[in-house]
């Protein structure tokens, strides 16, 4: 598109030219009256032109032949990558073994104290409850694979995530090349690179732990980064006036000034590398992530109910901890800290003592609670009441079908049937009135790489489910935001609900999906609202409160009504908070358009999850490539203002 | 540029350090969690599907009970699991559906893989409608009937024509070059899961909606929805070789059972015990409905099969 580079003509305009958008917009419209016939005329064609597309299956069929051929035989595999693998495969047992012979009661006493160091008793007895809950729900063993691996992975994540973000820190070349790598990382649906990273590990845990890396160590390098630009200047041109070194500084100045992002992007490690714990299941990692994953397969909810809240209360656990270790950072040292940690210590070493003396170190059999039944009866209970046939309303496979051919069909045909051409003038459009021509730019590139990959129609279909399951999102979460943030109680009742909803493992709630809305693109669209709804009310909502309480008591002196007070002030003070909602909806949409592929959505999360299921490396990563084209063009057209560092809420 | 180099020679280095120096060997490379406790150990692949669950479940009893190994299991498509097995990441594949492809790339060529003779199970993919509708209608049966009836079997998800539900991507499938080449007036749509796909079917026969699906048996679930298959064009042998063209039924496929080369010759009792391992398809179905169905744990089943059914497995331990 050469038209986003010419500059506006100055000469005098009536008033409306005088707005930009509607500047860009004319400018646009002259672009597309000289650039459209032409492109017509030579490929006159409804959908993507097939003499623009790149056909990559051969090279992505060849190269992956080529790895399978040289796996047990190239050096790169025997002196590289069977290193990593090696090492990945002894660290994580290291860590099992290690927490196998502390036995169940050391295990949960430690994971309690180091919670009452950081984080006070409060936390303390939730952890230790956590435990026991896992434990009872006979997951004990499952829980300490899925530790032992989690441990292993987020040290791993944190120390390439701070590497990279020390990188970017200090060297603004740097960051401009990581930032398109970290998008891309967190961004390509992780079955998509599950594959290859399968086909050079094999499957199991060196290649589950690898996959994880991936997933979560951008929040870490983002973070990093920006807690080292962001340190205050004064205090370094102090330091630097007291004539120390570069290293110096780095070392005593901004990495302590530094460590509230620090430990926020741990936070944001963990919290990634968990939601990548049912997945990282699919290639043989073992685990809950695999009970889950086998649970699925005999249609069991119950079952996988059960693995599923040790993932949920593990998740949960370690957020507060490390969130309240955060706070405190700040306040003032208590005194005699280290005698806190030695009584901890003591403490720790005496019952995982005792635990060996009396033999009970695996969990006992006898304690074990089963929820699957139950969980099952009310799941069937559930699906065949609301399924069809309640009165009035109809039941829910009768809305699923409503939403499929009022809404979703008409989007998708609409979609699939503009000219190729015009979606691209769309996106320019939408993209250079809300942000700069750059941004313009990226995202016509981005629409313009789906073609050339030759997926253009599946990737449609995609958009106009994302677009749906946005939509729905933003109404509910941005309902559900306004009234928590005006009752104190109903946020408080909320929390727990968002949490649970945030970290349950997608593959639990689909059984329970298909059963309400049948197969096909309605249910994939509810499993995605599901996953989205937490961050968008967790962010409105935060938005809402943030409104300085002075602009509100002024409307309300003056006599405005809460709803005038809502539509007024508070909505338009927080708009680059809801503005950040709509974002991380997209982003988070995006992220489940492959577990939508499992319940009938087919199009690009269909095509991703057959590449890793056929070994089929062409479809799987070209599908993979399309999405992160989606997510690239879609954040653009919404994100006006600076990107935000933090991503994923 | 020196420094980034001998930094990552240094990280190398320590890397090989760490590992024991030299080359490591992709081929043999044990999970973390095996032989916990100093066991010998076998590891299994389990399928998405319960046949194969059933087969696992009962296969890792008999190992564990009569033969004193521990045994994992790791859930995992069968394509990846050829992978797996020529890595020994996995010793065995009970369940192979028929991969040509992958038979002549570890098999034949790179001679990782070893067959381990049949599972003693046939399973045949086809067409399915439930036999209560099959009953109303008792031409549905024939395919050339299928279109008559297409307007009976929309859903929302195939818009006007009539839905031929698909189930998971790992799944041998030409269906959609059946419906082109045959000219039914079908769509078909992809699940995306077994699980999906058999919670849909069992909404649609709870209140006795037609449903036209692709299916395999052996499955325990023709006992909670009794389904009939609609002939497709007789199978011939090669008729299915080109994928654009084919338009004939599906084959019925003696299962296939798989190993790790060098587990097949020195994995002692477990792996002569797992190329013994033969059994009928009702066995299959019998410890499938029991996890499937009974929502029973794979253990338990099996302990109930392998109580009653002493003589079936005796023979497979001599």
């Amino acid at each position: 598109m050469a038209t986003i580079t010419a500059s506006p003509p100055r000469v005098g305009l009536p008033a409306l030219l005088k707005s930009p958008a509607v500047r860009k917009l004319l400018l646009l419209a002259l672009a597309a009256a000289i650039l459209v016939p032409l492109a017509n005329a030579r490929w006159a064609s409804g959908s993507w032109p097939t003499a623009l597309t790149v056909d990559f299956s051969e090279p992505l069929a060849k190269a992956s032949d080529w790895i399978i051929d040289n796996r047990d035989s190239h050096p790169l595999f025997l002196y590289f990558f069977g290193h990593v693998s090696n090492v990945v495969v002894i660290a994580v047992r290291a860590v099992y073994l290690g927490l196998l012979a502390v036995g169940w009661a050391g295990v949960t006493a430690l994971g309690a104290l180091v919670a009452w160091r950081v984080a006070g008793v409060r936390l303390a007895l939730g952890t230790g409850v956590a435990f026991l809950a896992c434990g009872l729900l006979g997951m004990w063993v499952p829980t300490m694979q899925t530790l032992a691996l989690m441990v292993v992975a987020v040290l791993a994540s944190v120390l390439v995530g701070a590497v990279l973000g020390l990188a970017a820190g200090l060297s603004d070349r740097m960051d401009r090349v990581l930032r398109p790598v970290l998008d891309t990382m967190q961004v390509l649906p992780a079955f998509a690179y599950l594959l290859p990273v399968v086909l050079v590990f094999g499957i199991g845990v060196p290649a589950a732990v690898l996959a994880t890396v991936i997933y979560a160590a951008p929040p870490m390098a983002r973070l990093t980064s920006l807690g080292l630009r962001g340190a205050d200047k004064e205090v370094l041109e102090a330091v630097e006036s007291l004539g120390s070194t570069a290293r110096q500084r780095l070392l005593t100045a901004r990495i302590p000034l530094a460590r509230k992002e620090l430990l926020l992007g741990l936070n944001q490690t963990i919290m990634m590398a968990l939601s990548m714990a049912v997945i990282a299941a699919v290639i043989g990692a073992g685990g809950l992530g695999d009970r889950v994953y086998q649970a699925l397969a005999s249609v069991d909810v119950g079952a996988a109910l059960a693995a599923g809240i040790p993932i949920v209360l593990l998740a949960v656990v370690l957020d507060r901890v490390t969130g309240a270790a955060g706070e405190r950072l700040g306040a003032e040292p208590e005194p005699r800290q280290g005698l806190g940690w030695l009584y901890a210590l003591v403490a720790f070493a005496a019952v995982a003592v005792a635990g060996r003396l009396v033999g009970r170190l695996d969990w006992p059999e006898s304690w074990v609670v089963g929820i699957a039944e139950p969980v099952n009866r009310a799941v069937d209970w559930m699906t065949a009441h609301l399924y069809s046939g309640v009165p009035v309303i109809g039941g829910t496979a009768d809305w699923a079908g409503h939403f499929t051919t009022w809404v979703l069909d008409p989007m998708r045909d609409g979609l699939q049937g503009l000219p190729w051409w015009s979606v691209l003038l769309i996106v320019a459009a939408l993209a250079w009135v809300i942000g700069t021509w750059r941004t313009a730019l990226t995202a016509v590139l981005a629409m313009a790489a789906i073609g050339a990959l030759g997926v253009w129609k599946p990737s449609l279909d995609t958009l106009s489910q994302v677009l749906a399951a946005v939509a729905v999102t933003l109404v509910l979460g941005f309902a559900t935001g306004i009234a928590a943030a005006r009752s104190d109680r109903l946020e408080r009742l909320l929390r727990p609900v968002l949490d649970v909803f945030q970290t349950m493992p997608q593959f639990v709630y689909l059984i329970p999906v298909v059963a309400l809305f049948g197969v096909g693109r309605a249910p994939a669209v509810a499993a995605a609202i599901v996953y989205a709804l937490p961050a968008v009310v967790r962010i409105t909502t935060q938005g809402l409160r943030q409104v300085d309480p002075a602009a509100l008591e002024s409307s309300s002196s003056l006599g405005a009504t809460s709803w005038q007070q809502l539509r007024q002030v508070q909505l338009p003070l927080a708009r680059p908070a809801l503005l950040l909602a709509v974002n991380q909806g997209l982003v988070l949409v995006l992220a489940v358009v492959v577990i939508g592929g499992l319940v009938g959505g087919g199009a690009l999360g269909y095509d991703v999850v057959f590449g890793l299921a056929q070994g089929d490396l062409a479809t799987g990563l070209v599908a993979g490539g399309a999405i992160v084209c989606l997510g690239l063009m879609l954040d653009r057209v919404t994100q006006p203002t600076e990107r935000r560092a933090k991503k994923g809420a | 540029m020196r420094v980034r180099t001998t930094a990552l020679i240094a990280a190398v280095g320590s890397l090989a350090l760490l590992t024991g120096c030299g080359a490591a060997d992709m081929t043999k490379q044990a999970s973390p969690f095996a032989n916990a406790q100093g066991a010998k150990s076998v590891t299994l692949s389990v399928q998405s599907w319960v046949g194969a669950q059933a087969n696992v479940a009962v296969a890792q009893y008999l190992l564990e009970h009569e033969l004193g190994y521990r045994v994992d299991t790791v859930q995992v498509d069968e394509v990846p699991a050829w992978d797996a097995l020529s890595q020994g990441r996995v010793d065995a594949l009970l369940e192979d559906w028929g991969h040509p492809e992958q038979e002549q790339r570890y098999v034949k060529d790179k001679k990782t893989i070893a067959p381990g003779g049949g599972l003693g199970v046939t399973g045949h993919i086809g067409w399915f409608v439930p036999t209560y509708f099959a009953k109303k209608h008792p031409d549905i049966t024939n395919w050339k009937n299928l279109n008559k009836y297409a307007d009976q079997f929309r859903t929302p998800e195939s818009g006007s024509k009539g839905q031929l539900m698909d189930g998971s991507p790992s799944y041998v499938t030409n269906d959609k070059a059946l419906v082109k080449n045959l000219k039914l007036d079908y769509q078909v749509v992809f699940a995306g899961s077994e699980a999906a796909q058999i919670t849909q079917m069992k909404q649609f026969a709870k209140e006795k909606k037609p449903f036209l699906t692709y299916w395999y048996s052996p499955q325990w679930l023709f006992k909670k929805v009794p389904m009939t298959e609609v002939k497709l064009p007789e199978y011939k042998e090669g008729c299915d070789a080109d994928l654009e063209k084919v338009a004939c039924a599906y084959p019925h496929t003696p299962l296939q059972k798989y190993l790790n080369a060098d587990f097949a010759k020195n994995g002692g009792k477990a792996a002569a015990f797992l190329k013994k391992f033969k059994w009928t398809t009702e066995d299959q179905n019998e410890v499938s409905l029991m996890i499937a169905d009974k929502k029973m744990t794979p253990e338990d089943a099996a302990k109930k099969w392998v109580d009653s059914h002493k003589s079936t497995w005796k023979k497979w331990l001599s």
